[in-house]
This record gives C-alpha cells, structure tokens and sequence, in this order.
C-alpha cells in the first residue's frame, strides 16, 4: 500500500521520496533532559569526529590510544584465564601463552599510560577546564596499580606468595589490611577479575568522553595568536 | 567544578584543521599492539616458579621448619606476635607519634599460632597415634611454666641440630613432651598433610584464604631464601622484580625507592611513612591542576615546545 505525498510529516511531496521526520523531543522527564543534555555537551561530531585542529599531529597523541589498545589485549586474555580458571594456564601451554599475552599487554599497557601521564603533564592537558579530565586519568593510573597489584597476588606461583607475604606488613600498617587481606585468594582473585577491571574501564570511557567533550587543549601560548581580540592566554588552571 | 563541563579557554574549533579519523587510528594501534604483544609473549614466554609448600619447607630444610614451628607452639613467632588484624599482639604493630592506625579497626582474620599451626593439626594426627596422643596429653596437662621450660630448653638445642633421613636429631636434654610432637609435626608436614590442615582447620571445604598457610610460611627461612634467589628482597629492590629475568612491576619503582634510603631505610615504621609518603604524592598527582608551582613546571620547562614543534614552527614562520 503507498502513501499519498504530502501525507506524512517531513515529506514535501516535490521529489517523490518520503524522508521520515525527526521524532518530536517531549520537553521534560528525565530522558528528555539527558537527551537534551547529550545533544548540548557530547553531539556525534564531537564523539566521533572527521577533522581535529592540526596541532593534534604530534607523536604525543599516540600514547592514549595505543594505552586503550594495550587494554583491550589486557581484557581480552583477562576473559580468557577468567574462563578456564586460575590454575588453568600452569598446566597448559596454551594457558601459559595467554598468561604471556596477559604478562605483556599488561606491561605494555603501564608503559603506555606512563608516557601518556608524562605527556599530558609536559603539555599541561588539564588547561581550560580540563583538570577533572586529568583527575580520572590519574584515578586510572592508581587503580591499574592496584588492579595489577592484586594481579600479581593471583599467580599461584613463587611470585604471588612472596608479594602477598610481604606487601601485608605495608598494607596492616594503615589499617587497610582489616578489609583488604593480600593472603586472601579468593578475595585478591575475585577484585583482579571483577570489581577492578570493571571500573578502569567505565573510568576509561568517562576519560575519553571528557577528552572528546572538551576538544584536545590549545598548545601553550596559543591562545593570543588564535582566539579574537581581548581574549588573553589561558594560564594552567 | 563539573566532571562534564565544557571547556574554557580556546576553542579547539577556532584552529585550522585536519582530516582525523578517529576509528582508524584505534584499529591501527590495536594492529600495532597486537604485534607488539603477539611477538613478546611468543618469544619471551611468562615467568612461573612453583610455589614453595609446607612440605617441600619439611623436606628441604626439616631444621628450619621445627625451629619456627617450635616457635610458633611458644608463642614467639612474628605471626604469633604480630598483632591487628590477625591478633592482639604487638610485634609488627607500627605506629606514627600517638597515632597507630593499624589497631584502629581491630582484629579481622583471627590467627592463634599456638593452636592453628601446631596443636590443632597435631591432635587430627594422634588419632592413630598413641605416642603422640600421650605426649599431647602430656603438654596439655603442664603448668604454663614448665611448658616454657620445655620449649626453651628445646629452643636452645635446634640450634645444635641436625637433619637426619629427613628427621631432626637434637642433643639430649628435658624438653617433656616437645621432642615428639615436633617430630610428629614434621611428619605431618613432609607427607603434605600439614599445607591440606591449615586451609581446612576451620572445619570447610571449600577454601580460597590462605592466610595461616602463608604466614607460617613467612615465619620461616625456607620462602625467603627461594626469594633471595629470585633477587625478590625489599633490599634488591624486590617489588619491581619478578621471578626469572621478567620485569616486574616496574611502576612501583617510586614505593620501593623510598625503602633503599633514609630515614625509611631504618625507621622502624618504615611500611606506615613509605605508605603515607606515596599516599601525599599521589595526593599532589592528583591535584596537579591545583597546585602552584607544579602546575607552571610545563611553562617553565619548554618540553611543550617538542610536543607541538610543528605548530611553534608555523606560528613563527606565519609572523614572518
């Protein structure tokens, strides 16, 4: 059965075709104002966009990316030991490689994000209202520390008993060790492969929203030479 | 200050730009990563030293297991004086000033040496074992003193002793009932039985804390000498190694630092300052954008003017 031209909304009956019209937006309730709000702060421009200004062609931007890169290996092999369980990869070569992509996504990850931080700070990034983007990354870095600390307590090796047998007298001494036991397995184990991971990455996806939300901060001294008249350089705030 | 706030300052949109492609570059670095990771782990493998166990510590070195053990059934091990969160004692307590924060949220994972790693698992060993039911009896039944009478003496003589076919051998002496329930002890301990004991104590099944087996352990001299051969020590800088020639947790670097110099070197409450020390510094990481000084460094120290070379040298040519 067709449709008449002109008989539905969006369609100008000149071309023939029938372009469906955009919904109509119902002002109020929450979805509303958190649509509303995403199409202000985060438009699909800005989320995934086409041109960037060309100071971003600089050698420092790839350490951000190759950073989440390293993550995505870390998650992946992460989910596959997680399946098999922990004394899996012990007793299987192809266990004890996935532990090995594991290991070295792991340190590559570290090593990324340390020069992504280093970079960030040389370039003052958190300039122009972007300390709260500099903020979550620094959460992140400290939580993958404590992630990859409980990590290592989850090898069932040699390694696992002499970290935990001695980071316990560091961890007793602020009283942390009352909720936070290293000798524990199964409470190491369960925060290495759940709680933590879980919230590196919901950090993750915060940080890029922010970095996106807030365009890619103006080298230092830019300002003057770019921005309109009266408009002064930004000092770091 | 919003976490979602737009930014201030200059408009990245007010700046020429290029063509980016945002999807491409994160397939490209997964593809270079990839390679990366591919190439480390076929090549370089994972470290994975098996774990030490009670038995192989009876097996290796039966003297150093029933000195500590001696000590863990006087009461005098660092486990049995160790204090919050594992008992009451005071032996590894560290304190700042007044201040003790270890103590604060008391005891949480009950460790009683004594019983848990040494009568406990011995009285579950007498049951097919008359000398030892009766030596068991025995010590149960002696005033606190003669018992310590027994356990020094018997201290005393460890020193002087030799393994023999897997048995410690002691010079002759009065030590009551401690000679044979230490030797009952190492037996327990060198068939396994001692490791399956001390996670099943408590009566369960299923066990994923291994507490009491760990700490005993660390009482003794047998983990930390696998440990000093792997250059695992605090003093080899050990929380950034890893067993083999691996890297370990490099980005620790900072927190062990702070354990090869003074005054951390040799304060007795070294783990409570190294623990605050790396809490204020991160404190200061964080607050970075805050804090006067530490925030100019980057304006201070031109290292801006690599990142964005290009940019810098089109500015200047455009003035031209």
């Amino acid at each position: 059965m067709s449709t008449p031209p002109g008989s539905v909304p969006g369609d100008t009956g000149s071309s023939g075709r029938t372009e469906p019209a955009p919904p109509k937006q119902e002002s109020g309730g929450w979805t509303g104002a958190v649509a509303g709000w995403l199409e202000r702060r985060l438009p699909i421009g800005k989320l995934l966009p086409t041109r960037q200004p060309y100071y971003i062609g600089s050698w420092v931007y790839v350490f951000g990316v190759v950073t989440i890169a390293a993550l995505i290996w870390v998650v992946l092999s992460g989910v596959v030991l997680t399946f098999f369980g922990p004394q899996w990869w012990h007793v299987s070569s192809i266990g004890h490689f996935i532990n090995s992509l594991h290991f070295w996504s792991v340190q590559l990850f570290f090593i990324f994000m340390v020069l992504h931080l280093w970079g960030q700070y040389w370039a003052a990034g958190w300039r122009d209202g972007r300390a709260p983007t500099w903020m979550v990354g620094v959460v992140i870095f400290l939580i993958s520390i404590v992630t990859a600390f409980t990590g290592y307590i989850s090898q069932q090796n040699l390694d696992a008993q002499w970290i935990a047998v001695n980071a316990k007298d560091a961890i007793n001494s602020v009283g942390v060790g009352a909720f936070f036991n290293p000798l524990n397995f199964g409470q190491m184990y369960g925060l290495h492969v759940m709680l933590l991971p879980i919230a590196i990455t919901l950090l993750v996806v915060l940080h890029v929203v922010q970095v996106r939300m807030r365009g890619v901060v103006a080298p230092l001294g830019a300002a003057d030479a770019h921005l309109p008249d009266g408009v002064r350089e930004a000092r770091p705030s | 200050m919003s976490w979602l706030r737009p930014a201030r300052g200059p408009d990245p949109n007010s700046f020429r730009t290029i063509r980016y492609d945002l999807l491409k570059e994160l397939t490209v670095a997964l593809g270079v990563v990839s390679v990366l990771v591919l190439i480390l782990a076929g090549a370089l493998s994972s470290p994975d030293v098996k774990p030490d166990t009670i038995q192989r510590w009876a097996q290796d070195d039966p003297v150093d297991f029933v000195t500590t053990a001696t000590g863990e059934l006087a009461g005098s091990s660092v486990s049995a004086q160790y204090g919050p969160p594992y008992n009451s004692g005071s032996g590894s307590v560290q304190s700042l000033g007044p201040l003790h924060p270890q103590e604060w949220a008391g005891v949480h994972q009950h460790v009683d040496s004594v019983n848990q790693f040494v009568l406990d698992p011995l009285n579950k060993a007498a049951a097919s074992n008359a000398t030892l039911t009766s030596a068991l009896a025995t010590f149960a039944a002696a005033k606190a003193d003669q018992q310590t009478s027994w356990l020094d003496a018997y201290t005393a003589a460890l020193a002087n002793a030799t393994a023999q076919d897997g048995a410690v051998v002691v010079p002759a002496g009065d030590y009551g009932p401690v000679d044979p329930m230490m030797k009952a002890l190492l037996a327990v301990a060198r068939s396994g039985g001692l490791d399956g004991l001390l996670l099943s104590g408590g009566g369960t099944f299923y066990q994923t804390d291994y507490t009491s087996p760990l700490l005993f352990l660390g009482d003794g001299g047998h983990l930390s000498g696998l440990a000093k051969d792997q250059m695992l020590f605090g003093n080899q800088w050990g929380v950034m190694n890893e067993t083999g020639r691996y890297p370990g947790q490099a980005w620790l670097w900072l927190y062990t630092l702070w354990y090869q110099i003074p005054p951390y070197n040799t304060a007795s409450n070294a783990d409570l300052l190294v623990v605050l020390t790396m809490g204020v510094l991160s404190l200061a990481l964080l607050l970075v954008p805050f804090i006067p000084g530490l925030r100019d460094i980057p304006r201070w120290i031109p290292i801006h003017r690599l990142i964005w070379r290009r940019f810098y040298a089109e500015e200047r040519a455009r003035r031209r």
